[in-house]
């Protein structure tokens, strides 16, 4: 386990030095400033009580979570699509390897490396989104601990798939297919949406089908919709927003989820222990 | 101690349909400096990535240290110089060491000590808290070489350490080649720089288009002798009686010329022609150069690489 944790101090090292996380962060900052401003004046405006007051300030808050999910999913992706694709290509990779380490150390180092950061980033954006919207317009979000770490297993999908196919593809392509898959569960996710409100009952199970294959081929989106259900007070939960469904994801996905990390790890530990460098 | 510190039998590797290397065949003992000669693209440095266990082979095996290749125990005690060495260069020169000390499984004031010693014997101690990235391409390589030394290794792979250095480097390379035989560490040296290899190696293997085709040893007797011989006959009878004591017996300018492999044949050679009867007017012999015998080996086919 030494190398392990040797790796994922040099990667974080390297997340410090080339100022990945102070962009992160920065960016994080920037973007809860940006909402707390926003939240502040909407909330001023209305002069209604109750729920007409909470509806639109959590709708507000829900809308900034799912933006600060994509955040959270593109920063997963792009931290690791360098990251054995890149090393491979430059050889910086040889060095490493030949060290008295397992492959899959080097992998399992990164990987965790990366989850801290993504950790730190879902905590400072979601949990920066939820302080902002506490502290303006009094909202506490239900479930919020269940909401986040419904984030981080949707971004830990995602670095999992990126480091994975990183370990036979170049840093681009890695990148492509890393952003594929993600538009695979997030075209998925819409077709379900949209599909559920349609008058037809045989268009309703069409795209509800048509969003549960997608959702199996890459369980991103459907982490979000299953935390943004969790976040939603019940009684919002039938409301016509774009964030509630009258068909919430099944828990079963979350299970899903973490299956599909450990595959994606395995397939990442098996095609890097075999690539020749 | 092991008798064979590197093992190889019968190793081949094709990447699509080339074929990298073919059939290779080595044997290295303890405290040897082995040196590994070719042109580019003759699959010296994927020789050295099977060995390391970084490549696998197609056919053949190998053993380092007595053990399978890619065995992690006897890769803690193998220090590797990669052609063109690359790191994060967001990295100190001594975070650098840091790191791939600990990498090895070396901690503490024991990896502190070496790193002050390494980063000494590298002359980059003023150097040794600056990022990599504003180190030139000669003080890379400089670190680069201290890292494959870190764990103290009983067995170092140098691919091209003299890669970037001005000639205060090389020299400074070939003295700790030097120093890691006289500490019994094997040494396995791939380099194109042929006065390299020949003052530092005891053993030196041709290789072309994947294949061992010549291994001379340097250290034990002189490598191939060329001989020039003033004959009172030259007729073709003697020069193909000559050809039992070498290579290439020829007759041109009023000299006899050949190619023998050590010293000893040149007495027995003068006894053979004066039993023959055969006046010996005047005979030379002088060491061929790595250079010249490298050109030989290599053939006209060859193209700069």
């Amino acid at each position: 386990m030494d190398g392990v944790f040797t790796i994922a101090h040099l990667t974080l090292l390297e997340a410090r030095r080339r100022r990945i996380l102070l962009a992160s962060m920065g960016c994080s900052l920037a973007f809860i400033l940006l909402f707390a401003v926003a939240l502040f004046v909407v909330s001023r405006s209305i002069a209604a009580d109750g729920l007409g007051r909470r509806l639109p300030l959590l709708g507000l808050t829900l809308a900034a979570l799912y933006v600060a999910n994509v955040l959270t999913i593109i920063t997963s992706a792009l931290l690791a699509v360098d990251t054995l694709s890149g090393e491979i290509a430059s050889g910086v990779i040889q060095t490493l390897a030949s060290k008295p380490l397992r492959r899959a150390e080097i992998i399992a180092g990164k990987w965790i490396a990366f989850e801290i950061v993504i950790a730190l980033y879902i905590g400072l954006t979601a949990g920066g989104v939820m302080v902002a919207s506490w502290a303006v317009g009094g909202i506490i979000v239900p479930n919020l601990m269940q909401g986040l770490l419904l984030m981080l297993l949707g971004a830990t999908v995602m670095l999992s798939v990126s480091i994975a196919v990183g370990t036979r593809l170049t840093t681009i392509t890695t990148g492509i297919v890393a952003f594929g898959v993600y538009g695979i569960a997030f075209l998925g996710g819409w077709i379900e949406q949209i599909g559920t409100a349609m008058p037809s009952e045989p268009a309703r199970l069409a795209a509800r089908n048509i969003g549960t294959i997608a959702s199996l081929l890459s369980p991103t989106d459907v982490l979000w919709r299953l935390a943004v259900f969790r976040m939603l007070p019940p009684a919002m939960r039938s409301l016509p927003t774009p964030f509630s469904s009258n068909y919430p994801p099944s828990a079963a996905m979350v299970a899903w989820a973490g299956g599909y990390v450990v595959v994606m790890l395995a397939v990442a530990f098996r095609q890097f222990s075999r690539r020749p460098l | 101690m092991q008798d064979c510190v590197i093992d190889a039998r019968q190793v081949t590797k094709r990447f699509g349909t080339k074929v990298a290397v073919s059939d290779l065949s080595l044997s290295i003992g303890p405290g040897e400096t082995f040196g590994f000669l070719g042109p580019n693209g003759a699959g010296k440095t994927t020789a050295i990535k099977i060995l390391l266990g970084l490549i696998a082979p197609d056919g053949g095996g190998a053993t380092v240290l007595g053990a399978p290749v890619g065995n992690r125990q006897a890769r803690a005690r193998v220090g590797f110089l990669p052609e063109h060495f690359r790191f994060h260069d967001c990295l100190t020169g001594r975070e650098l060491l840091r790191f791939h000390g600990r990498l090895h499984g070396v901690r503490g004031p024991r990896l502190e000590a070496r790193i002050d010693e390494l980063l000494a014997r590298v002359d980059l101690m003023d150097a040794s808290d600056e990022l990599l990235r504003t180190y030139s391409k000669g003080m890379l390589q400089r670190i680069g070489l201290a890292q494959a030394l870190v764990n103290d290794p009983v067995l170092v792979f140098l691919d091209e350490p003299t890669s970037g250095l001005d000639p205060l480097g090389r020299l400074l390379v070939r003295d700790v080649i030097k120093e890691l035989r006289a500490g019994g560490a094997t040494v396995f040296l791939n380099s194109h720089l042929l006065g390299e290899v020949e003052a530092t190696c005891d053993r030196v293997v041709f290789v072309k288009e994947g294949r061992s085709v010549r291994e001379i040893s340097l250290r034990n007797s002189p490598v191939d002798l060329e001989v020039e011989l003033r004959l009172s006959d030259s007729s073709p009878a003697i020069i193909d009686g000559l050809a039992r004591f070498g290579t290439g017996a020829s007759h041109a300018d009023g000299f006899v010329r050949l190619r023998v492999g050590s010293e000893e044949s040149l007495p027995l050679i003068v006894k053979s022609l004066v039993d023959q009867g055969v006046g010996v007017y005047g005979l030379q012999s002088r060491r061929r150069s790595l250079e010249q015998l490298f050109l030989d080996i290599m053939g006209d086919d060859q193209r700069p690489g």
